[in-house]
């Protein structure tokens, strides 16, 4: 047992923590920000699918990491798009009609990659970035300093969007939206608007989500999320629609999965009950929130859709 | 909408926009089918033909739509009371594994009380992953979105650990081929075949006579009373008396009861009469867990009209699985049409929900008694007519 | 009018169908029909690929359909009895979870012949083959050279869920590399998910964090394990199809199925009137495995002379 609380054991944990959380992140981050606003949107790991294969077979043609990404992030968007039209405008069952755009995306992203790819090609990835002097710290440098651009990024996200959503006008619109549309509505704010941006944020960010994965991976594959955008609308009502409370979320997750990954490599967590511990994130997840919850209350009008004057 | 339509006219109208948007789902599947170079025409009559064109397909058909209305039933009743249940792959899952391991333990008995007990050990199955997230959500205040997603893994996992452990065909480790999956299970077990057809047992039958149960259930019992009014209005149901922890609870438990049952038919109405893991749920479930939910909404959230709306959608899958054999298109096309239909199903739902309500109001029941007339509408509607002012569902029991 | 041009467009789409059906028939003469149906993507550089490959090498036969992407057990059994009622001459069933659905099957069509792998089991019904590959063998030849590349005598493998064909791979490398170097280290990890790529990266780092040098692993998300390889500069070796394309500077070797050496067998029976009854293994001793080296890697003579030796040895066995 000595040899598994080693700094280097650690080292390895944390950087694979972060490794795992961002995409997760920033799904989730998106997907706060439609909850916020009163939608909810299930589709998201359609989406991430979409944005992932996108990303992809830009790479694969251009080389360019980064207009991989855009394009990822293009494609997210205009899923958003298409989710409001579906959620707002149309004001569909937002549990359905998620479920409808995760097979869509799930079934088209493999078409395409089959008919336009065939076999997985190997892609350039994000080159990792060292901050200076920081990265240089012993260990504290491994662990947080010598990742790609787009996870600093990710992280940079979360004080970004709690600033927009706390502190800024369209934050209080959104919130306004999400809570009381039928006197934002009074009050003059379009909660159509307002909510056709949040799903558009929403898929933008699960977009990039897909867009890192693929890109960090350097792959693609059939269902490369594995259902990762359903984590992270899970992890959404774990950090009760706060950014910071989705990122620890998000980490908790991450670090659940790092760690029993690394105790199986140190066969510390015997074989035979390897599936057990691979519940570990999930049972976490729960029991903190038993723990932890009870303070917070989801947005009055969640999945309720908005028509004006019934 | 004209308003000059008629009663039976604009009922009609309603009743076509689901087939109608299925229609346009496809049309664009025929767009896709000719970009990948099948002809769109031989591909939809073999889709038709797979699905409707013979007594096999219809078996087929039959089959596939017995776990998404067991699974749909269960989907309406926790609507009716507010709840999204997201679970029921997982809640399949534990429904199957019960079932399994009541068949592989217990001693060998007549058919008779065989059959039975294994099921209801498959209800049990379901019931328990449904209470938790249910119990979670009533007491913890722990969304059951998030809970039944991750239960979901759980169940995954816990179903791999059983299969290639303590529950494997000891043939199986004998061979050293180790597929993860039990020996074949009593016979005594089998679901019994109708007609004399080789194929379609009893489980058909047995989820029509569920949808009918839930229907009595919901309009004709206490109980159902105390799932609808909660789901109408938490606080008024407060107001009324109703213990509305202990109902939101109940409504989980019942929607994952139902869901367990259906994975328990899966497994003595398989094909192998065994349960067999690919590693995943949906290789277990075949996404009956997500596709039920759907059943349930072209059933307008009405457990009787789930039944036919099962059908057509089995249908559909059946006839998907056909196309993709008969014109050679890469499965994943199918996996794609299944989502738009979806899309399109419930996207033109409002019209539906809205030709139905003018309906309603011209026949003036909206002046019945509150309960009872707010019920036909929801009943044929959807759940949007929900009462206006409804409370979200971390509204109970926070923090004084 | 509507009606009848449905009516012409339906009449000339039957014609089509039939007249393509003609000419599929005429190609060589070959009217034998096979079909397939398997679990993942027939383009995933693994299971599925290694028998779509294997069935397009063969000669003699017409049509091949294929039914990929089926991991869903009760679509596969529908899928396998589709193919079986359109009367299809070989059903291969390409997942041993699908045995138990094939059982009760292949009963209802006696004039089909079905083939079921990897299993080593024929249920002794007279219309079905069972086949399998001795994915052990190749594994203990690729522990053995890679034990003896590795500088650390640290050894990973990354694992999907520890059931049939891909336990069978690993139990092998590991005993492989114990032959060769009883003091090294394997560490194993199962990731317990067929299809989690990310999940697989993160094993590979981890294996590699804990100072493997070499590194292999088996089913299809280990695509993931193989980038992680590729930036740190470690070895890896793959198995079921070549894996050389995924990173030509590290993959030394890929163990190859070679399905067609068997699938040729089985044809021929068929076509004699034999439906089955028989176990086939590949192996290396009938040429279904092979070790297919990567030109690109200067393996030294040492080790490759190692990995020949025990092919050899593999193969004197039979």
């Amino acid at each position: 047992m000595s040899e598994v609380f080693t700094t280097a054991v650690l080292v390895a944990v944390v950087a694979s923590t972060i490794r795992l959380t961002v995409p997760l992140l920033l799904a989730a981050l998106g997907e706060t920000f439609g909850q916020r606003s009163g939608v909810l949107n299930l589709g998201v790991d359609g989406i991430m699918l979409l944005g992932a294969f996108t990303g992809y077979y830009v790479v694969l043609k251009t080389g360019n990491v980064w207009l991989g990404l855009l394009a990822g992030a293009i494609i997210g968007l205009a899923l958003g798009v298409a989710s409001a039209v579906i959620a707002v405008t149309l004001r569909a069952e937002q549990g359905i009609s998620g479920i409808g755009i995760y097979l869509f995306g799930l079934g088209m992203s493999d078409l395409l990659f089959q008919k336009l790819v065939g076999t997985p090609i190997p892609i350039e990835t994000f080159p990792p970035v060292r901050i200076p002097l920081l990265a240089d710290i012993p260990f504290i440098g491994e662990m947080f300093f010598q990742h790609s651009a787009v996870i600093y990024l990710a992280f940079l996200a979360v004080p970004v969007s709690r600033f927009v959503i706390t502190r800024t006008t369209f934050g209080m619109k959104i919130r306004a939206v999400g809570e009381y549309p039928e006197a934002a509505d009074t009050l003059g704010v379009s909660v159509a608007g307002v909510r056709y941006a949040t799903q558009m944020i929403g898929g933008t960010l699960a977009g990039i989500a897909g867009g890192v994965l693929a890109i960090t991976l350097g792959i693609f594959q059939q269902n490369l999320t594995n259902g990762a955008g359903f984590i992270a609308i899970a992890l959404v009502y774990f950090g009760a629609w706060r950014p910071i409370g989705v990122m620890a979320g998000s980490l908790l997750f991450g670090f659940v999965n790092a760690l029993v990954l690394e105790l199986k490599t140190l066969d510390v967590i015997p074989r035979d009950l390897s599936n057990l511990a691979a519940m570990a994130p999930a049972v976490i997840t729960i029991l903190a929130l038993v723990f932890v919850a009870r303070r917070f209350r989801a947005p009055s009008a969640l999945t309720k859709p908005f028509a004006r004057g019934t | 909408m004209t308003v000059n339509l008629s009663h039976k006219q604009r009922r009609a109208l309603a009743y076509s926009i689901p087939v109608l948007s299925v229609l346009a789902a496809l049309a664009i599947g025929a767009v896709m089918l000719v970009l990948l170079g099948a002809n769109p025409i031989e591909g939809f009559a073999k889709m038709f033909i797979g699905a409707f064109g013979s007594v096999d397909a219809l078996v087929s058909t039959t089959l596939k739509a017995t776990p998404l209305l067991f699974v749909g039933v269960g989907i309406v009743i926790a609507f009716r009371a507010n709840v999204i249940n997201i679970g029921a792959e997982g809640q399949m899952v534990l429904g199957g594994l019960f079932a399994t391991i009541a068949a592989l333990y217990l001693p060998e008995m007549p058919s008779i009380i065989m059959i039975p007990v294994v099921l209801l050990a498959g209800v049990a199955g379901g019931a328990l992953w449904g209470w938790i997230p249910g119990a979670l959500k009533a007491y913890y205040q722990v969304n059951e979105i998030l809970s039944t997603i991750m239960l979901n893994i759980v169940a995954v996992q816990l179903m791999n650990y059983l299969l290639r452990g303590p529950l494997i065909d000891p043939a199986e480790i004998e061979r050293g081929t180790r597929i993860p999956q039990t020996e074949r299970l009593a016979e005594s077990a089998d679901l019994p075949f109708l007609f004399g057809s080789d194929r379609l047992h009893i489980g058909p039958v047995l989820a029509v006579i569920t949808a009918i149960a839930a229907y009595y259930l919901l309009w004709r019992t206490p109980l159902g009373y105390r799932l609808r009014a909660v789901g109408l209005s938490e606080h008024a149901a407060r107001y009324a008396g109703i213990p509305v922890r202990r109902t939101i609870a109940l409504a989980l438990t019942l929607s994952g009861a139902l869901a367990g049952l259906a994975g328990a038919v899966l497994v003595f109405g398989s094909e192998s009469h065994r349960m067999v893991t690919d590693g995943s749920t949906t290789g277990f479930t075949g996404g009956a867990g997500f596709n039920g939910i759907v059943a349930a909404l072209f059933g307008a959230l009405h457990p009787i009209w789930t039944i036919p709306a099962s059908f057509l959608f089995g249908g559909l899958l059946v006839g998907g699985q056909s196309l993709q054999r008969a014109v050679q298109v890469p499965s994943a096309l199918i996996v794609a049409l299944n989502g738009l239909v979806v899309v399109f199903v419930v996207a033109a739902d409002r019209y539906r929900v809205k030709l139905l309500e003018t309906d309603v109001r011209d026949l003036q029941i909206l002046d019945e008694d509150a309960m009872t007339g707010g019920d036909k509408v929801s009943a044929m509607g959807s759940i949007h007519d929900r009462a206006p002012g409804g409370t979200g569902p971390f509204d109970e029991g926070g923090p004084p | 009018m509507r009606k009848r041009s449905i009516t012409a467009i339906a009449l000339i789409a039957v014609l089509g169908l039939i007249g393509a059906a003609c000419s599929s028939s005429d190609s060589g003469g070959a009217d034998f029909r096979i079909a397939i149906v398997a679990p993942s993507a027939s383009n995933d550089l693994a299971f599925t690929q290694s028998i779509v490959d294997a069935v397009n090498t063969l000669d003699g036969v017409g049509e091949i359909a294929v039914t990929d992407g089926t991991f869903i057990v009760e679509d596969a059994a529908a899928a396998i009895r589709g193919y079986a009622a359109e009367g299809y001459d070989l059903v291969i069933a390409h997942g041993s979870q699908y045995g138990g659905s094939l059982q009760e099957i292949a009963p209802d069509f006696p004039d089909v012949s079905f083939a079921w792998g990897t299993s080593a089991d024929t249920f002794g019904l007279d219309n079905v083959y069972s086949y399998e590959a001795a994915s052990d063998q190749g594994g203990t030849v690729m522990g053995i050279m890679a034990a003896a590349l590795s500088k650390n005598n640290n050894i990973g493998v990354v694992g999907p869920i520890e059931v049939g064909d891909a336990k069978l791979y690993v139990d092998g490398f590991e005993a492989g590399v114990l032959q060769q170097n009883p003091g090294a280290t394997v560490n194993i990890n199962y990731i317990d998910s067929f299809s989690d790529v990310a999940l697989a990266s993160e094993a590979a780092q981890s294996l590699i964090s804990n100072g493997a040098d070499v590194l292999t692993g088996t089913a299809q998300m280990v695509v993931g394990a193989v980038g992680v390889a590729k930036t740190k500069g470690v070895l890896w070796f793959g198995t079921q199809s070549n894996q050389t394309s995924l990173a030509p500077d590290i993959v030394v070797a890929s163990q190859v199925y070679h399905w067609e050496v068997i699938l040729k067998d089985i044809v021929d029976n068929v076509k004699k009137g034999k439906l089955g009854g028989e176990i086939y293994q590949i192996n290396f001793a009938n040429d279904g495995l092979v070790i297919e080296y990567n030109d690109a890697y200067d393996l030294p003579a040492d080790v490759r002379k190692l990995g020949d030796d025990a092919v050899a040895k593999f193969k004197a066995q039979g």
